[in-house]
């Protein structure tokens, strides 16, 4: 395994009597990205800001590139780099010129930040506007602008806040593209977001917020197998009725669940893939078949699941 | 908590060279430094043609350009007393607002920087864009009156000349660290520019009016100063110290008792002060920064005290919009 760059055990924030974040363990490595997903006000950017040390920790134990965020915040943010959420540049000065005012406040020596200026524009495909200014740049141009920004400061570790907010599918998929090439630099990467789909895409791992705690972390398909409880999925069209439709499959060896998702539409869970013995099922017994097709599971999907879970709300479990 | 590594300085000369180049590129003090400008000089030149009869007679001339009104037209002075808080709150009043606002906060405090550099490198930005605007309007002024009366100043002119500059610079600074302050405080430039200015129109003028009222209810008028016809010298010396409280009162008395060097003290005159004193007669320059001493420790202090409040409300500040 390779080195641990982000590190938290125990990690509590409270505000007065309201608690933010609640015990958080969580570990980030070299050359991985980590997802931090839940819904707003789970305690995702107030867990960011306590890594940065731009917010005190009220308990718990942070190392983050191999200081103490509260004891040493300058050398963690030299050696950590941050993209908060809707990122915001001097309007009035030219892209390179808000980075030499960064650059130089992490301490670049002036000769090094021209250079590794220009690179990191380059990088990011904002050198033929680079001296531009920033008030004409559109949304997606500034979260590239932050990148290059975290490119100059050639930090081991990146924090990207919500990265992909506020951009169109077109950015978003630069984006996460360029973020990507970050992690295969062997930079660790933290990203928050509720993007979930895009998210799946770049994430090693990812960690599920609810309520200030971490409710389940690991690799996409890990929490499919412990939130959805099967391999696999399958969607079912037909014109049959929903209880007719849960007793037949229900007889077929290896399905977990059935359930309607709308009317005349059908989500069967499985230990394995069950797709020919379902239609064959199906088939025996003169049921129409519509559609049949095999699911992968969706962050999305566990996403909704689990938090449908935890409100409690009952799955149509034949 | 452990001590912090790393000094709190790092940061701040890059902060504030940043802010000073921001400051003299923006439009704001291009407005500002042309208001300044046109009404200082505007006063000025009509004491100017004033002055030019009585060159022979008078010889600290090249302060009455400074001290001098004429009808229709307030003294340089009072052009100032008036201008420099304007000036100081424009250059300050979104400084930290401003960063929230562009959401430039959190990604600046992430480099490898402490608030404090932040929040100094921003002062000594605004002050030093003062002082060169003070600087080279005072240049300006001596420029004229050598033009116009073709008398050059002397040296204790040019020594009184420049503490005057000092007083002004220190009297910005306060005003600088006011609007610093709201703008800590307020988080939008439009209710933290209003506190600012608010601040800035009650200490100075109906501060002095309030004083006034508040010292004649401590101290109600006696019977024997009635019949002598005086006022109560308690009821005075109250309405002074309360008038001493604003920036503007204190920066008054400083300019008028360097620049005016006749002036031997501020306030009820006893006659034993006077005893023995030739009238009219001025101070020598030390005798005069003497007498203002007092005064000018009190806009430094004042300006210590409202940047420490800044500071302190700026590090308990959450950094999340």
């Amino acid at each position: 395994m390779s080195e641990v760059l982000i590190e938290a055990r125990g990690l509590k924030k409270r505000y007065g009597t309201a608690i933010a974040v609640d015990g958080i363990n969580l570990q980030v490595r070299r050359g991985e990205i980590f997802g931090l997903l839940g819904p707003n006000g789970a305690g995702k950017t107030t867990t960011i800001l306590m890594l940065l040390g731009l917010t005190e920790a009220t308990e718990g134990s942070i190392t983050v590139c191999g200081a103490d965020p509260m004891r040493d915040p300058l050398t963690v943010k030299e050696r950590v780099a941050y993209l908060p959420d809707m990122v915001g540049f001097y309007d009035n000065l030219s892209a390179r010129a808000n980075l030499r005012y960064t650059g130089r406040l992490a301490g670049i020596a002036d000769l090094e930040l021209e250079k590794r200026i220009t690179k990191s524009l380059e990088r990011v495909r904002l050198h033929d506007v680079a001296d531009n200014k920033v008030a004409t740049y559109s949304r997606g141009m500034r979260q590239r602008l932050g990148l290059a920004e975290i490119l100059m400061k050639g930090a081991q570790a990146a924090i990207l806040d919500e990265p992909t907010n506020g951009l169109d599918p077109q950015s978003t998929f630069e984006l996460l593209d360029m973020i990507r090439t970050l992690r295969d630099d062997g930079m660790a990467i933290m990203l928050s977001s509720h993007i979930l789909d895009r998210v799946q895409a770049i994430c090693d791992r990812v960690a599920l917020f609810n309520k200030g705690k971490i409710a389940i972390e690991g690799s996409v398909q890990e929490l499919a197998a412990t939130v959805l409880g099967g391999g696999f999925a399958l969607q079912v069209d037909s014109s049959m009725e929903k209880m007719a439709f849960a007793a037949l499959l229900g007889s077929v060896n290896g399905v977990s669940s059935v359930q309607a998702e709308e009317p005349g539409r059908f989500r069967v869970l499985s230990v394995r893939d069950v797709r020919d013995a379902v239609a064959q099922a199906m088939v025996n017994a003169g049921a129409p078949i519509l559609r049949l097709a095999g699911v992968e599971h969706s962050l999305d999907e566990i996403y909704r699941r689990y938090f449908e879970g935890l409100e409690g709300v009952t799955h149509g479990t034949a | 908590m452990a001590r912090r590594s790393g000094s709190p300085w790092k940061g701040s000369d890059i902060v504030f060279a940043k802010e000073f180049s921001d400051h003299l590129r923006s439009p704001r003090m291009l407005v500002l430094q042309w208001l300044i400008l046109l009404t200082g000089i505007g006063a000025v030149f009509m004491s100017i043609q004033g002055l030019r009869t009585t060159t022979a007679s008078d010889p600290f001339l090249f302060l009455r350009l400074f001290t001098d009104a004429r009808e229709s037209m307030p003294s340089f002075l009072s052009v100032l007393a008036f201008l420099i808080p304007l000036m100081a709150i424009g250059l300050g009043f979104d400084s930290i607002n401003g960063e929230f606002n562009r959401r430039t906060m959190s990604r600046i405090l992430a480099q490898p920087i402490y608030r404090d550099a932040l929040l100094i490198g921003k002062f000594a930005g605004g002050l030093a864009t003062l002082a060169i605007a003070l600087v080279s309007l005072w240049l300006l002024i001596i420029g004229l009156g050598l033009y116009r009366l073709g008398v050059p100043p002397s040296g204790e002119e040019v020594a009184r000349g420049f503490v005057f500059l000092f007083v002004a610079l220190t009297y910005g600074g306060v005003w600088l660290s006011v609007a610093m302050l709201c703008s800590v405080v307020c988080r939008s430039p439009a209710t933290s520019a209003m506190a600012a200015l608010g601040a800035w129109l009650l200490l100075s003028l109906l501060w002095p009016l309030m004083g006034r009222f508040i010292a004649e209810i401590v101290y109600p008028a006696n019977e024997v100063a009635l019949l002598l016809g005086l006022p109560n010298p308690q009821q005075i010396g109250l309405q002074q110290t309360l008038a001493r409280l604003s920036p503007a009162t204190l920066f008054g008395e400083a300019v008028v008792g360097i620049l005016q060097p006749a002036t031997r003290t501020f306030g009820v005159v006893f006659a034993s002060q006077v005893r023995g004193a030739v009238a009219g007669a001025p101070l020598s320059f030390m005798q005069s920064l003497l007498l203002i001493w007092p005064q000018v420790t009190g806009l430094v202090a004042g300006m210590i005290f409202v940047f420490s409040a800044s500071y302190m409300s700026f590090q308990r500040q959450e950094v999340r919009a």
